[in-house]
């Protein structure tokens, strides 16, 4: 056993040979009996030839079958093609190329274990444990290798030649970091600036989401809203109009006065009982958008927050942490709802570096 | 898949084959349920169409407003008072307008069985005709909005328009595939799937129970047209790609049929192959 060097000697089960060698942590006093293993109980595909070749047969089946569904997958993609012009043919096509390639792996996938359960040998195999390290003579032989190795090749002897080669290696990743340096948020603008701006602005109208048009105040009756955009936004390149519409949607309500409860500093930021608030929602970031008239809360429906139109859109369930940024809002000469500054806090989620002391 | 005989022992016959295999009565249980729900649903359809009779009422004639008042009187001024100035019990009907009764009347939400988180859609209650009469008499105490012309109702808008504009103003409650949603305690929006189109035009315009008001102004007469358009479509259409659709309700049905079918198949797997060849 200790000149084992390869491996461990396999055994069949219930060997007595329990003598430990370099590499077994046996104590030699051990309390427990080694129980064996439990008596081996043949399967029906060992003792019964016909069964056996049922199964072989069955296996067999399998793979041919999975070859089939293979070809089918790649009929389909033929037989049903994608047409631009008709929606349903996706359909078709994802359909039966799926069906294709899932009996196909599966197929493959339940034969060869049906292989390895019922027609590879059953014999349960005890393989006594064994040193992993070699002897003293093979590691010394192996020191001898590296030095001859280092030798013959000069690699510590020819420093300049070594040292140009690790430099050389060193610089061979420099293309792609140039090339992808742009992975790099270094460059960008500081996120913390970025959330504090949007594109209201005192004197921007609200126009409606997605048209663009403006809106009177007039037209906003008791118990509308309004989905609301600021203007100017429908100019934008495309994936600017993205980054700009993500921070500065709005939603425009508008509730009998009375039901208003304003705190003093905000008062001028309503108009008539008209107000906006950011659609961004304080917890993750989702469209707050279910508004309900006759409650006056406003839903989320990512997780569930509710904020009070009411009381200054504050969080009254859910896990919103702060209430929804309010817009101020006017109108101007032509009776056109403006806004009168940007947010006074940034919009949507709490980040890092949020001030906690955005009083107004 | 028998790759293995259920006995333990090998050298017993295979067992005398059943009168039927098991998946025989799966079958005919799956057939049965089918026919029944089918003819069911064959029988409503039936039921709902028949109900759909087009009806001429003069909406300004004198005869119309007085049997509407009439009909208002024996049906609703209980809770709305009499000449609709509203009551404890129930809201000021002034300047409603046409298209807000005929909502509330036509599809079975009035007169209300019972106070609840919002009224409920029950079998409607009055005829066509019973029920413009009742429009008009609340349309006659004050101006409000109109029920709307057929123009508007026929379906046969901008899909695509519509749609963006349902994406903006509608899905975020009634779900992207107008399958519905709810909203808080016990509140919610219902399908618009199975919705009469001049139902949903009236309900944008008056903004029933605590959906907000889309009055014409945020969404033009043809908007909603649009919109109506496009939820038809969606209606029509509605298997056109993904196969089923699980009620289109999104990730909470698509969730439990994953975890039910595609853990519960993986476990499957998992026991098979753990499990000790016979």
């Amino acid at each position: 056993m200790a000149e084992d060097e390869h491996g461990g000697e396999l055994r069949t089960a219930n060997s007595s040979d329990r003598s430990g060698n370099s590499g077994t942590a046996i104590i030699a006093a051990d309390s427990f009996e080694d129980p064996g293993h439990p008596e081996h109980g043949h399967r029906v595909t060992d003792s019964d030839p016909q069964k056996s070749n049922n199964a072989q047969r069955w296996i067999v089946g399998l793979f041919w079958f999975s070859l089939v569904a293979s070809i089918f997958a790649i009929a389909a993609y033929f037989i049903w093609p994608i047409d631009r012009e008709d929606i349903t043919s996706v359909r078709w096509n994802s359909l039966f190329i799926g069906i294709g390639i899932a009996f196909a792996m599966l197929a493959v996938g339940i034969g060869m274990v049906a292989w390895a359960k019922y027609l590879m040998k059953d014999e349960e195999m005890a393989e006594a444990r064994h040193t992993t390290a070699g002897t003293p003579a093979t590691q010394k032989r192996a020191v001898e290798i590296f030095a001859q190795a280092d030798e013959e090749s000069g690699f510590s002897r020819r420093k300049l030649l070594r040292n140009s080669m690790i430099t050389a290696v060193l610089a061979l990743p420099l293309p792609g970091i140039v090339l992808l340096r742009d992975l790099y948020n270094g460059n960008n603008e500081s996120p913390v600036k970025l959330l504090h701006e949007t594109m209201w602005d005192e004197g921007v109208r609200l126009v409606r989401d997605p048209s663009g048009t403006p809106i009177k105040a007039s037209d906003v009756t008791v118990g509308s809203a309004f989905h609301v955009i600021p203007e100017g936004l429908n100019d934008l390149g495309h994936d600017e109009l993205l980054n700009a519409k993500a921070k500065a949607i709005v939603l425009l309500m508008r509730l009998p006065e009375e039901k208003l409860n304003e705190r003093p500093e905000r008062e001028g930021w309503s108009y008539h009982g008209i107000v906006a608030y950011s659609k961004v929602c304080t917890h993750v970031g989702c469209p707050v958008a279910l508004y309900e008239q006759q409650t006056h809360h406003l839903l989320c429906p990512c997780h569930q927050s509710q904020f009070d139109v009411t009381n200054h859109c504050e969080v009254i369930f859910g896990p919103a942490g702060r209430p929804l940024p309010q817009l101020p809002i006017t109108v101007d000469n032509d009776g056109y709802l403006v806004a009168q500054s940007d947010f006074h806090e940034p919009v949507g989620p709490t980040f890092w570096e949020r001030r906690n002391d955005y009083n107004v | 898949m028998s790759l293995a005989t259920k006995s333990r022992s090998s050298a017993k016959k295979s067992r005398k084959r059943s009168r039927r295999t098991p998946l025989a009565t799966a079958a005919l249980l799956g057939v049965g349920l089918l026919l029944s729900g089918g003819a069911y649903g064959a029988v409503d359809t039936l039921v709902a169409n028949a109900a759909e009779d087009a009806v001429e009422v003069d909406m300004t004639a004198t005869e119309t407003i007085a049997e509407g008042e009439a009909l208002f009187n024996a049906n609703c001024a209980t809770c709305h008072g009499m000449d609709a100035v509203g009551s404890d019990n129930g809201p000021s009907l002034i300047g409603v307008g046409a298209a807000s009764v005929h909502f509330q009347v036509g599809t079975g939400r009035m007169p209300m069985q019972m106070n609840g988180p919002q009224a409920q859609v029950k079998p409607v209650q009055f005829t066509e005709e019973q029920t413009l009469q009742m429009s008009a008499y609340v349309a006659s105490l004050a101006p409000g909005p109109a029920i709307p012309d057929a123009q508007y109702t026929q379906a046969d808008g901008d899909a695509a328009h519509g749609a963006e504009l349902f994406r903006i103003n509608c899905a975020m409650c009634h779900n992207v595939a107008a399958a519905g949603g709810a909203l808080t305690e016990g509140k919610f929006a219902p399908e618009l799937q199975t919705v009469d189109p001049v139902h949903i035009y009236e309900a944008m315009q008056t903004g029933p129970q605590n959906m907000p008001v889309f009055n014409d102004t945020n969404l033009t007469p043809q908007d909603k047209a649009d919109i109506i358009t496009a939820i038809s479509w969606m209606t029509e259409n509605t298997n056109m790609v993904g196969g089923y659709n699980l009620g289109g309700v999104g990730p909470v049905a698509e969730g439990l049929f994953i975890w039910v079918f595609g853990i519960g198949g993986a476990v499957a797997f998992a026991i098979w192959l753990t499990s000790r060849p016979n």
